[in-house]
This record gives C-alpha cells, sequence and structure tokens, in this order.
C-alpha cells in the first residue's frame, strides 16, 4: 500500500508551515533519508526527508502553498511494484497515523501510557539527624578554626586515599590562609595540589575527577573567584547525578572562605549563602564553632553528592573547643541550638553567628532570654528544629551578612510563616547586609555589616520592648 | 648562543607524517561502515521522531560527522574515557550504548539513559565509560581534562578522549584546561570535530586562528589536522595520539575536519550556507559511502552490504518503536536523583 508522507513539525510547538519547495518530483526514485522537500516557518526552515524507500507517486501538496497544517498528508510514496493505481489506497504510516490524532505535536506523546495523575507528588520531607555523640568525659581541645579545619582534611586524606586537595597555594605556600598547613608535607605533591590561577577550569578539573570517582577538595582562595567557576558547580556539579537519573554524581567539597573580610571592599567581600543554597542537588554548609567547622567538614568530604562549604576569613583565626575523639563527624543538616532561652529565637550562621550571640548576652542583661539557633547547614535547611524553637518563644530574628533580597533570612521567615504562623506573637525581622556593594572606608564598611546592636534592636522590637 | 629548545610539537611534527590513513582488514572496513550506518540511520529516525513531536526541546544531530566517533572509537581501548557535548548521539552509539536506551531517553521515557530526565544533551553510561552529554559549551573540556587527572592521580594508562566543536574551541576554559593538562602531562586527547559552523557562524568568521591544531602551540600541546571525513584517517591519527598520551607525554590535540549535513539543531534556519555546499560535500567526501565504495571495490558483494544496510535499518526500528511506546517517567521520580 502506498505511504503517505506528513507534513512535519519543525518544533514542538509548530502547528502549520509553509511548503517551501519540492526537490523530487513525481515519479523519481527515493531513499530513506533523501530531502524530497523544503518546509519553513517564520523562524525556520527544515528539510523533509523520506522515512521510506520507493517511488514520489504523487505531491499532494503543490510548493507555495502556505499555512499547511502540521500531519497534513503532503505526499505519497509508493513501494516497489505499486504504480499510481495503487494511490486511492495511500495510508499513512502507522506511527505518523497515530501522531496526526492530535494535531499540536506535543499532544502527540498521549499515545503511549502516560502517567494519569497530573498532581505533583509531595515533596520528600528532611529526616532529622540525630546529634554526634560525645560520650560523658570526652576531653576536650581549644584550637583555632584553621586547625580544625586543616586536621578535618588530614583525617579524612589518611582514611581514604581518594581524598585529595587542590587550589591555589595549598601546597608550596602552605595555603593562603594558612589552613592547609603542613598537608604538603604530610601527603606529598600528588595529593596536595597547587594549580593555576583558573578557578573556571580547576573547578571543572575537579568536578571531572569526581566523576571518575575521586573526592577532591577544591579550595577556592575565597568565594569571590569561585563566580567564575559557578557555571561548573551549578551546572556540571549539582545537576548531572539528576540528568544522568542517578547513574553518576560527583563527591566533592568547594571549600574556602565566604563574606566579609576586612578592608578590602565591594569585588573581595561578598556573602554568598543565598546564591548556592538555592540550587537543588548542592549541599551548603556554613559553621560557626570549631568543632562544627571540624565535624562538617569530615562529613562533606564523606558526603557523595556536591558540598559547597562556606567558611569565614575572619573567623579562621578563632579558637574554640573540639571534641578530642579519633573520629568527629557532625551530621548535615541539622541545626544547633546554641544558646536556650524563651523569649525571642535569633536564627543565623558562620559570621552571624558572632553578633547573634553577643546580642543574646546584651539582652540578658534586660531580661529578655533568647534562644539562638546556629543553622550550620543551609541546605538541606532544618526547618525543624527552627520552628520547635519559633513555637516555644513566637518571635523570630534572623541575622545573616548577605543582603537582604531573596536572602537566607527571607526563606527562613517564609518557613516559619508556613509552619508556625499560629505561633507568632509578631512578624519576623531580618538583620542583614546593607543594600550596598561593600564600601571600603572603615567607617562605612562597619555601617553595612549587621552588628550586634541591630540584632539587640530587632529582637527587641518582636518582643514589643 | 644556545640553540632554540625543540618543543614538543615540533619534534612531533617532524616525525608525524599528518595525512597517514590506517590500513584497514575487510573486518574493520565493515565495523566501520555498520557503526557508522548506526548513526547516520538513527540520526535519521530521530529527526523523523522530532518532526512527529513525539522529541522535545533540542535536537542536535550527527549526520556527516560519523567517521570522527566511529574512527577514535577504534582506536581506544576498554576503559578509556569518552566525553562530549550536546551533539552526542553518535559518541554514545559509538561506545556501544544501547539505541533504545538512547532513543527512549530522546522521547523523555522511563527507559532512556537517564530515566527520561536527561534528554539528548544529557546522557551518560557508567558501564560504557561514556561520562556525558553536556549542554554548556566548552564546560566538558575541563570535565575530560579531570577524567585523565583521575587516570593519572590513579597511576593507569587509560586516555579521556575529550569531545568538542570548532564553537566550544574559543570558550576560556579550554585553554585553562590546556595549560594544566600540559602542565600536570595529563593523558587527554582533545579532539576537536571542526564542522565549520559554530550554530550559524562559519569557523572564518569565529576564529582568529582557524587552524585548530595550533591552539595549543603556546601549552607546548601537538596537535595535528585530520580528515575527519576518512574513518581510517582518524583510527590513524586517534592511534598515535592515543599512544602519546598513554605513553605519559601529555595531551593531544586532533583538528578532525569534519561537516554536518544538517543543522545545528532542529529549528535552523539554513540561511548561513548554500544547499550547494552542503550537497557538494555530501558527494564527494561522505564517509559511509567512501567506505562502501571500498568495499565494494575490493569485491564485497552487494548482498553482504545490503545485510548490513536491513541488521541496521532492523536496531533503529526497534529503538523508535520501544522509544515511542516505553511510558513516560512515574510521576515519583521527580524527587528522586537530585542526591544520593
Amino acid at each position: 500500500m502506498p505511504i503517505q508522507v506528513l507534513m512535519p513539525a519543525l518544533s514542538p510547538t509548530m502547528e502549520k508551515g509553509n511548503l517551501a519547495k519540492w526537490l523530487k518530483k513525481e515519479g523519481e526514485p527515493i531513499k530513506s533519508g533523501d530531502v524530497i522537500a523544503e518546509i519553513e516557518t517564520d523562524k525556520a526552515t527544515m528539510e523533509v526527508e523520506a522515512t521510506d524507500e520507493g517511488t514520489l507517486g504523487k505531491i499532494l501538496i503543490p510548493e507555495g502553498t502556505a499555512d499547511v497544517a502540521v500531519n497534513t498528508p503532503i505526499a505519497t510514496i509508493l513501494a516497489d511494484g505499486e504504480s499510481a493505481a495503487d494511490l486511492a489506497k495511500a495510508a499513512p504510516p502507522a506511527k505518523q497515523q497515530k501522531a496526526a490524532e492530535s494535531a499540536p505535536p506535543a499532544e502527540a506523546k498521549k499515545e503511549a501510557p502516560v502517567s494519569p495523575a497530573p498532581a505533583v507528588p509531595a515533596a520528600p520531607q528532611a529526616v532529622a539527624v540525630p546529634e554526634p555523640e560525645v560520650p560523658e568525659g570526652t576531653e576536650m581541645v581549644t584550637m583555632t578554626i584553621r586547625e580544625a579545619l586543616r586536621d578535618a582534611m588530614a583525617e579524612e586524606m589518611r582514611r581514604d586515599p581518594d581524598v585529595f586537595i587542590m587550589g591555589e597555594e595549598v601546597a608550596e605556600y602552605q595555603g593562603a590562609y594558612k589552613v592547609t598547613q603542613g598537608l604538603l608535607q604530610e601527603f606529598g605533591a600528588r595529593r596536595v595540589i597547587d594549580t593555576p590561577i583558573t578557578e573556571h577550569g580547576f573547578a571543572g578539573v575537579g568536578i571531572g575527577a569526581a566523576m571518575a570517582g575521586l573526592k577532591p577538595i577544591v579550595e577556592f582562595m575565597t568565594f569571590n573567584f569561585a563566580m567564575q567557576a559557578m557555571d561548573q558547580l551549578i551546572n556540571s556539579a549539582a545537576k548531572t547525578l539528576y540528568m544522568s537519573g542517578g547513574q553518576m554524581g560527583c563527591s566533592i567539597v568547594f571549600r574556602g572562605p565566604n563574606g566579609a573580610a576586612a578592608r578590602v571592599a565591594a569585588q573581595h567581600s561578598q556573602d554568598y549563602s543565598a546564591w548556592y543554597s538555592q540550587i537543588p542537588g548542592l549541599k551548603v554548609i556554613a559553621p560557626f564553632s570549631a568543632a562544627d567547622y571540624k565535624g562538617l567538614l569530615k562529613a562533606a568530604i564523606r558526603d557523595p553528592n556536591p558540598v559547597v562549604f562556606l567558611e569565614n576569613e575572619v573567623l579562621y583565626g578563632h579558637s574554640g573547643e573540639v571534641p578530642k575523639l579519633d573520629d568527629y563527624v557532625v551530621p548535615i543538616g541539622k541545626a544547633r541550638v546554641a544558646r536556650q532561652g524563651s523569649h525571642v529565637t535569633i536564627i543565623s550562621w558562620s559570621m552571624g553567628m558572632s553578633y547573634a550571640l553577643k546580642a543574646a548576652e546584651e539582652l540578658a542583661k534586660e531580661g529578655i532570654e533568647a534562644e539562638v539557633v546556629d543553622v550550620r547547614t543551609l541546605r538541606p535547611l532544618d526547618t525543624e528544629t527552627i520552628v520547635e524553637s519559633v513555637k516555644k518563644t513566637g518571635r523570630a530574628v534572623t541575622v545573616e551578612e548577605g543582603w537582604q533580597q531573596n536572602g537566607v533570612g527571607a526563606e527562613i521567615a517564609a518557613r516559619i510563616m508556613e509552619h508556625a504562623f499560629d505561633y507568632l506573637d509578631a512578624p519576623v525581622l531580618r538583620v542583614s547586609g546593607k543594600d550596598v556593594p561593600m564600601p571600603y572606608a572603615a567607617n562605612l564598611e562597619k555601617l553595612a555589616l549587621p552588628s550586634a546592636a541591630e540584632v539587640v534592636q530587632a529582637a527587641k522590637a518582636v518582643c514589643y520592648r | 648562543m644556545a640553540a632554540p629548545k625543540k618543543s614538543a610539537a615540533k619534534e612531533l611534527n617532524a616525525e608525524k607524517g599528518e595525512g597517514a590513513v590506517a590500513e584497514f582488514t575487510k573486518e574493520q572496513e565493515l565495523r566501520a561502515l555498520r557503526d557508522m550506518l548506526l548513526i547516520r540511520r538513527f540520526e535519521e529516525k530521530a529527526g523523523q521522531l522530532y518532526g512527529m513531536g513525539a522529541i522535545g526541546g533540542f535536537c542536535h544531530l550527527y549526520i556527516g560527522q560519523e567517521a570522527v566517533v566511529v574512527g577514535m572509537q577504534m582506536a581506544l581501548k576498554l576503559g578509556d574515557e569518552v566525553i562530549t557535548g550536546y551533539r552526542d548521539h553518535g559518541h554514545m552509539l559509538a561506545c556501544g550504548m544501547d539505541p533504545k536506551g538512547v532513543m527512549a531517553e530522546l522521547t523523555g521515557r522511563r527507559g532512556g539513559y537517564s530515566k527520561g530526565k536527561g534528554g539528548s544533551m544529557h546522557m551518560f553510561s557508567m558501564e560504557k565509560n561514556f561520562f556525558g552529554g553536556h549542554g554548556i559549551v566548552g564546560a566538558q573540556v575541563s570535565l575530560g581534562t579531570g577524567l585523565a587527572f583521575a587516570n593519572r592521580y590513579r597511576g593507569n594508562d587509560f586516555v579521556s578522549i575529550t569531545y568538542f566543536g570548532d564553537g566550544a574551541a574559543n570558550q576560556g576554559q579550554v585553554y585553562e584546561s590546556f595549560n594544566m593538562a600540559e602542565l600536570w602531562k595529563l593523558p587527554v586527547v582533545y579532539v576537536i570535530e571542526n564542522n565549520r559552523y559554530a550554530m550559524g557562524t562559519s569557523v572564518t568568521r569565529a576564529s582568529a586562528q582557524s587552524d585548530f591544531s595550533k591552539r595549543g602551540a603556546s601549552f607546548n600541546i601537538p596537535g595535528e589536522q585530520v580528515d575527519g571525513m576518512d574513518v581510517r584517517a582518524v583510527k590513524a591519527a586517534g592511534d598515535k595520539a592515543i599512544a602519546w598520551c598513554r605513553a605519559g607525554k601529555g595531551p593531544y590535540i586532533l583538528e578532525m575536519q569534519t561537516y554536518r549535513y544538517r543543522g545545528h539543531s532542529m529549528s535552523d534556519p539554513a540561511k548561513y550556507r548554500t544547499r550547494e555546499e552542503v550537497e557538494k560535500v555530501r558527494h564527494e567526501h561522505d564517509p559511509i559511502e567512501q567506505v562502501r565504495n571500498r568495499l565494494l571495490a575490493a569485491k564485497v558483494s552487494e548482498d553482504e552490504l545490503k545485510a548490513i544496510d536491513a541488521e541496521v535499518r532492523e536496531i533503529v526500528n526497534a529503538a523508535a518503536d520501544f522509544a515511542q511506546h516505553d511510558p513516560e517517567p512515574d510521576a515519583s521520580e521527580l524527587y528522586t536523583d537530585v542526591y544520593r
């Protein structure tokens, strides 16, 4: 039986087009794949290929015809042994016939079983993770955050030969901020690798190595420079597991100082908390205490997903107590109540916690007991701990160095509204960096950053004091 | 005054004898024919399914460039990695991935290589060492360099075959990667598929240096231009480049001079080149016809070639059939594979 050739769609949104030109004449032999005609729309021109072999039997739509609907028969192809007399019997090919039943091609998919329910399934809920056991009587060691980070990396590199670190000045210079001090001496140049100044390139190389199964730690001298590498972090690292249907992911940590340092002005002082924590597929960690820096970096290195680990340069020299355990790992995705209180909840992370804790002390002097929640992980965000605290206090203030618009504080405020609206006695307030690029002058820089005084003011406001 | 130091590239140029073609046995010719035909017929079918609305979004066909992946595949060994950009169907088939799984991914079905979540530009097979399928122009070059880094780190002798086009060759991260690859002597063959057009912009309108084999010169990476329409020339160049990498000498660049018959994607206005130009390449340099003619000249029967044709057509039809009838992914797959 002769085969009908149908008007093809140039794109899934095309409904009609012009038959610009016939490249084969009636009676001409045709091979599969031969271009037989050209069709065009206002956007583009496309060649129509024969899908079957035979002879061009009859042209049904002459060239120059405008607005031919998709799936209209435009010609017939005669198989070997058929003649023009068979034309009357022409039938469209089985598969195309099905497509023809629903004219807009986007709907052609109906021919196959389609999941019936258009309803969006519920997103999986984060499961509460238990706090690591620190046995009673565990010795605590005071160390700087810089040392806590170094120890975390060294321990994980001893534990797993696939873990290595690469970045600018991580080896011979011992780290631009001395975070990788001593690693080259212990692990050698094979595993502690100085890169050229080439963020986009070495981020991609690290991700490629992770796709091959290694576990890289990629240090950015600061996250300001990681903007050059952002395409690789988001398009390659974060999305590949999903795009591969779970086949191929990457276990990789991107770490380095984030946020404002001191007096380095706008291009070197930016908080990327909100940027990275928007991306599904990434985990984002921004700790404050020395113990968390160590325990969460170890967790990040072991995690099978890409993790952005946001450090703070100002905190590197701060000291804190770290449990002296062989393997102290803090779970990702669990907030910590850093201070108990009953009047107001102050929620923060990283450097913001220093303002929050100072403010809590000031508030206590005035009889306001603030509960301070250190979220530690920005993605997945521990909504439960935040909401439980707000249910208790009925008031909340968020503190961040980043900008307010679309910030993490905005997200936390929204979640509190969604999950604890009836418990709120006042609107949630946000203390944040001011809506300007970071100025250089000492006085202006101070004004641009949040302060403990602003947190005190906000906490009093939500307490109507 | 000391004599100027000979660069690795110069040394190699002296001995490389550009334009060499591999002597193929009849079996190799038949394999090349079959593998190229499979890609051609698969892509034609994909084009048809796109026209019917069964394939959505972007769909970049490889028709015309088949000799490049097939020749390179004949040169590499099991364990070598392959990675490319978004014009990736040919690479996947050449790697031995199942045409049904590839076609079902194009139609967005659950039996696709990415369960329908990746589409034409994002497919992977850990089993076949195919690392994608990457949609951002040039991103795969850094990633492929990372695959080579992993080989070097592990001390094995595998080589990363990293493909990209003449368009991607103008991206900055390509040169960042070249620098690190040569600096660290990473085993990566950069295969630049120069099909003469980056979307609709011809090489001469986009590239100050249009001899892509020289693009690694300032990093001392050797390179050569190869007739990418002759599968034997590709194989010969691939053999040499891969041997160079396997020997620990660092990266190597192959500029494959090839041609894409079809548009950049399915919605290509085709205003930037003439039909005559396309037809001329088709008639004078078609990679498949070259092999077919050699086989006929070597007295291989028409029937034997027809049998290959028929076998390939059957595989492609079965793939298209599967891809149209396999169910769409279950709604519950929406939230899977974000994290592991």
